[in-house]
């Protein structure tokens, strides 16, 4: 499963259970935006913490919050290359 | 004359030899006035000594045996220990600076010794500080007695036994009361299986059984609890949910289920016996009460003459507030007259700058019926600070019917239908077994 299956699949399965009508999903869709809460995000984070096996929001670089969904993406997969 | 016996794992003395021998080696005398340290591996040698060295010592430091070797040093200094009473695997006096060491016989030795009562001993017990190092705290036999009827209301052919250690507060009142009332005590032990205690109470016939929820949990995991039949059946040590009591009900239907509040600190302060998780309201704020409980800050305080009187050592915290109330650090709500138990205050996680406390997700999870214990734990999120994720022991054999996703999912389910969304845990695990203390509490991380 590629990296944008898997949190496209988070999210969609945390909007489900949290009740949320969840924005289509595309790079440009801006988080806040989506219908998550943090809440919301708090959970994907550490379900993709448990899936990929990284957590790049608690690395120990500065990092730049990501501001769209494709910024979402691109984080994690530079995390993990 | 009493007519009963301690039971111990390996040895059982009457309490008749016991009143009329010594299990000192007639070494009582050399310790009158002395703070003595009692340390052995069982409970019965230090069951024993404490009968034999109350009235006579100045003060009992009850060892439990699972005390780290590194406090020792400070305990010694902390409570002027110069007396070791103990068995073959206590600390060596010598090393500790100890000046005097009496061994503790394994059977009372006749002639009894002349006991007269010269001191009101203090008794102190050991209770997990947050530092790591253990908190003494001070109690005499009057504020430890405080909550037990007269012998002569107990009854004849009562047969006491507890899942606890007798050294800490919860073991200690049940020996107390069987002490009292001349009744037989069958002591549990530290590594011994949960099936083969209940074997040995059920042979002594044990009539009144106490423990923690914990130790219940696991008591109906053994697959053994139908070995006894008591006819009172005790919690105290931990919130005692709706759950762990209607299941004892079902396990024990002709037993009375009865849970107390209780601390090392507080003492023993009210039994609850409808059957109810939490209390009634009546009992806060009833003026002239023999013990008083209080609201503050959503805390509940307790002042009454059961309360240990002081924690030991220079530095020691107050114990007891300026108005006398000891705080017990556990949260209490009230809904439709009754306060239920939401948690510890310092064990509440924050998600998000809202609160939640463990105890209130584990009694919802736990009322899922295949589930006998959980586990709710912070877990870091950068996002929210912390979220709360659930370790769960599912019940009956492992291996039989194995968690899937669908179970957690109606486990999740469960949750979100009675508790708000930042209460669900975002992520659950199954787990073969949760770690139990030595003092039968659920041991929960950072505690």
């Amino acid at each position: 499963m590629s990296m944008r299956t898997t949190i496209t699949s988070q999210f969609e399965q945390v909007a489900r259970e949290q009740e949320r009508q969840l924005a289509p999903l595309s790079d440009e869709l801006a988080l806040l935006e989506s219908g998550l809460d943090s809440l919301c995000f708090a959970i994907i984070v550490a379900r993709l913490e448990d899936a990929l096996g990284v957590d790049p929001f608690s690395a120990a670089e500065e990092i730049e919050s990501p501001v769209t969904f494709g910024d979402f993406i691109r984080l994690y997969e530079d995390s993990c290359s | 004359m009493p007519q009963g016996s301690f039971h111990g794992v390996d040895a059982t003395i009457s309490l008749a030899d016991l009143r009329q021998g010594s299990c000192l080696g007639g070494r009582l005398a050399g310790l009158r006035g002395r703070s003595v340290l009692i340390a052995s591996k069982e409970q019965l040698p230090a069951a024993l000594a404490l009968v034999e060295l109350d009235g006579v010592a100045r003060r009992m430091v009850l060892c439990p045996p699972d005390l780290a070797p590194e406090h020792f040093a400070s305990i010694v200094a902390t409570a002027e220990i110069d007396a070791l009473v103990g068995d073959a695997a206590a600390p060596a006096a010598a090393a500790l600076g100890i000046p005097q060491s009496v061994r503790i016989l394994s059977v009372p030795v006749p002639p009894g010794v002349l006991r007269a009562a010269s001191y009101e001993t203090e008794w102190i017990l050991l209770t997990s500080g947050t530092t790591g190092s253990p908190k003494l705290v001070l109690h005499t036999l009057s504020s430890l007695a405080g909550a037990l009827t007269r012998p002569a209301a107990l009854g004849g052919g009562s047969v006491w036994s507890t899942f606890y250690d007798i050294r800490r507060y919860g073991g200690l009142q049940i020996f107390l009361r069987a002490v009292r009332g001349g009744s037989s005590l069958v002591l549990s032990s530290a590594n011994e299986p949960v099936r083969r205690f209940l074997a040995r109470a059920a042979k002594a016939g044990v009539t009144h059984i106490s423990g923690t929820p914990s130790h219940w949990r696991r008591a109906l995991m053994s697959g053994a609890a139908q070995s006894i039949s008591p006819q009172v059946v005790r919690l105290s040590g931990e919130i005692a949910d709706q759950v762990i009591l209607d299941a004892l009900r079902v396990a024990y239907p002709r037993a009375k289920v009865v849970h107390a509040f209780a601390s090392t600190e507080a003492g023993v302060a009210f039994d609850v016996d409808d059957g109810l998780a939490g209390f009634p309201a009546t009992l806060i704020g009833q003026p002239g009460a023999k013990v008083l409980m209080k609201l503050e800050n959503d805390t509940l305080r307790i002042r009454s003459s059961r309360i240990a009187s002081r924690y030991l050592g220079g530095s020691a915290e107050p114990l007891v507030s300026d108005d006398g109330f000891v705080d017990t650090g556990d949260i209490v709500e009230l809904r439709d007259g009754r306060y239920t138990f939401v948690g510890r205050r310092d064990g509440a996680i924050n998600v998000g700058g809202l609160k939640v406390y463990p105890e209130e997700i584990e009694a919802v999870i736990n009322s899922h019926p295949r589930v006998q214990m959980s586990l709710v734990r912070a877990r870091r999120s950068p996002i929210t600070g912390a979220v709360v994720v659930a370790d769960v022991v599912l019940a009956g054999v492992e291996g039989e019917r194995p968690a899937t996703e669908t179970l957690t999912r109606e486990i999740l389910e469960a949750c979100r239908r009675v508790l708000p969304a930042h209460k669900v845990p975002a992520i659950l695990r199954f787990v073969p077994a949760l770690e139990v203390s030595a003092a039968g509490k659920l041991v929960r991380p950072g505690a």
